[in-house]
């Protein structure tokens, strides 16, 4: 079975997620994970579902104006289960083309794979903050790699550890 | 020194653990009677369970699918411990007073696959019944082992850390497996 992977942007106002989750229900969409956020003004959603034929999503979401959609058929995906450390980098500082390029090209050169980022930008002042799965061992040298680059771009950065205790 | 309040019941046999979304995870726990001996029993089974389950610091009735109002902890070693009472299980506990609050990301054996960042007290006194004696104890704690007695007791209020987390954004796929 395919699933479908679906993006909704629209000006943010009550009711647009209840709007969208609502026709694609209407449809028998199954939302699985989902991220949704205020960007800018902008309420965006990525969304992975399954259930319905492209052409019948496309359809539930064509009614509601306020808002560009694109539903995409997509091969289904098992979540990894990532084998390294956990790691969240910060980065924060005055803005600047090419931040987010050069962080995580240094994050990728040290073999972390980022499975979440988010960025803001307020006033003059940027800030990243990502969640990056790290092979064994390689913090240290990522967090120097990390110190070069921020030097270079002249903004902080921290790489520590997401620790999470089991009880 | 052993603490006064440590587990020092029979051997218990390991129960089969329960996960989200069973229904007694999110159900208020009973009440127990702590003389009574299948509560007593069922202490020792969670000290047992805990015991056998890697990484396992704190194990509630609800999570092996019994809706009472009973825990097992032992955070004895943890890096994050301070105070520590070794291994005990009490009955019918109640937050009394709370400080020192803290965020921490946490996860639990009933949602293996989630972690979630949690605000607890780092500093709690709690009044509970020990199994068999019955007797009523006072416990201070602080760091690790208030966290673990906030989580368990959740658990018996049939709350998990996913009613607690600290926004949309405070859930994670859990990446280290024990």
């Amino acid at each position: 079975m395919h699933e479908l992977a679906i993006t909704v942007i629209g000006p943010d106002r009550t009711g647009i997620v209840a709007d969208v989750a609502e026709a694609l229900a209407g449809v028998g969409a199954n939302l699985t994970d989902s991220t949704m956020t205020r960007l800018r003004g902008h309420f965006t959603m990525t969304l992975i579902c399954n259930g319905p034929s492209l052409a019948e999503a496309e359809a539930a979401l064509a009614p509601l104006a306020d808002v560009v959609s694109e539903v995409r058929s997509v091969a289904p995906e098992a979540d990894k289960k990532d084998s390294g450390d956990p790691y969240v980098v910060s980065v924060h500082g005055a803005d600047r083309l090419g931040i987010v390029s050069a962080v995580t090209r240094v994050v990728a050169a040290g073999g972390g794979n980022i499975t979440d980022l988010s960025t803001r930008l307020t006033g003059t002042l940027y800030v990243l903050i990502a969640e990056v799965d790290l092979p064994v061992g390689a913090a240290d040298e990522l967090a120097e790699q990390l110190a070069v680059a921020a030097a270079e771009l002249g903004v902080e950065v921290t790489l520590r550890r997401a620790e999470s205790e089991m009880l | 020194m052993t603490s006064p309040i440590a587990w020092d019941g029979p051997e218990g046999k390991v129960l089969p653990v329960v996960t989200a979304p069973a229904t007694v995870l999110s159900t208020v726990g009973d009440e127990v009677d702590p003389a009574d001996p299948a509560i007593v029993q069922l202490a020792a089974d969670l000290v047992a369970t805990m015991r056998v389950s890697p990484g396992c610091v704190g194990l509630a009735a609800p999570q092996v699918g019994i809706g009472a109002q009973i825990f097992a902890v032992d955070v004895t070693g943890h890096p994050k411990a301070a105070t520590t009472h070794g291994a005990f299980v009490l009955c019918n506990a109640k937050i009394i007073e709370a400080s020192r609050w803290k965020a921490g990301r946490e996860g639990c054996m009933s949602v293996p696959d989630l972690t979630g960042d949690v605000k607890r007290a780092g500093r709690i006194v709690v009044a509970a019944t020990l199994p068999g004696r019955g007797e009523e104890v006072t416990i201070t704690t602080d760091a690790f082992e208030a966290r673990a007695l906030q989580h368990e007791i959740d658990h018996c209020a049939g709350k998990l850390f996913l009613d607690r987390v600290a926004g949309a954004h405070a859930i994670y796929q859990r990446k280290v497996y024990l």
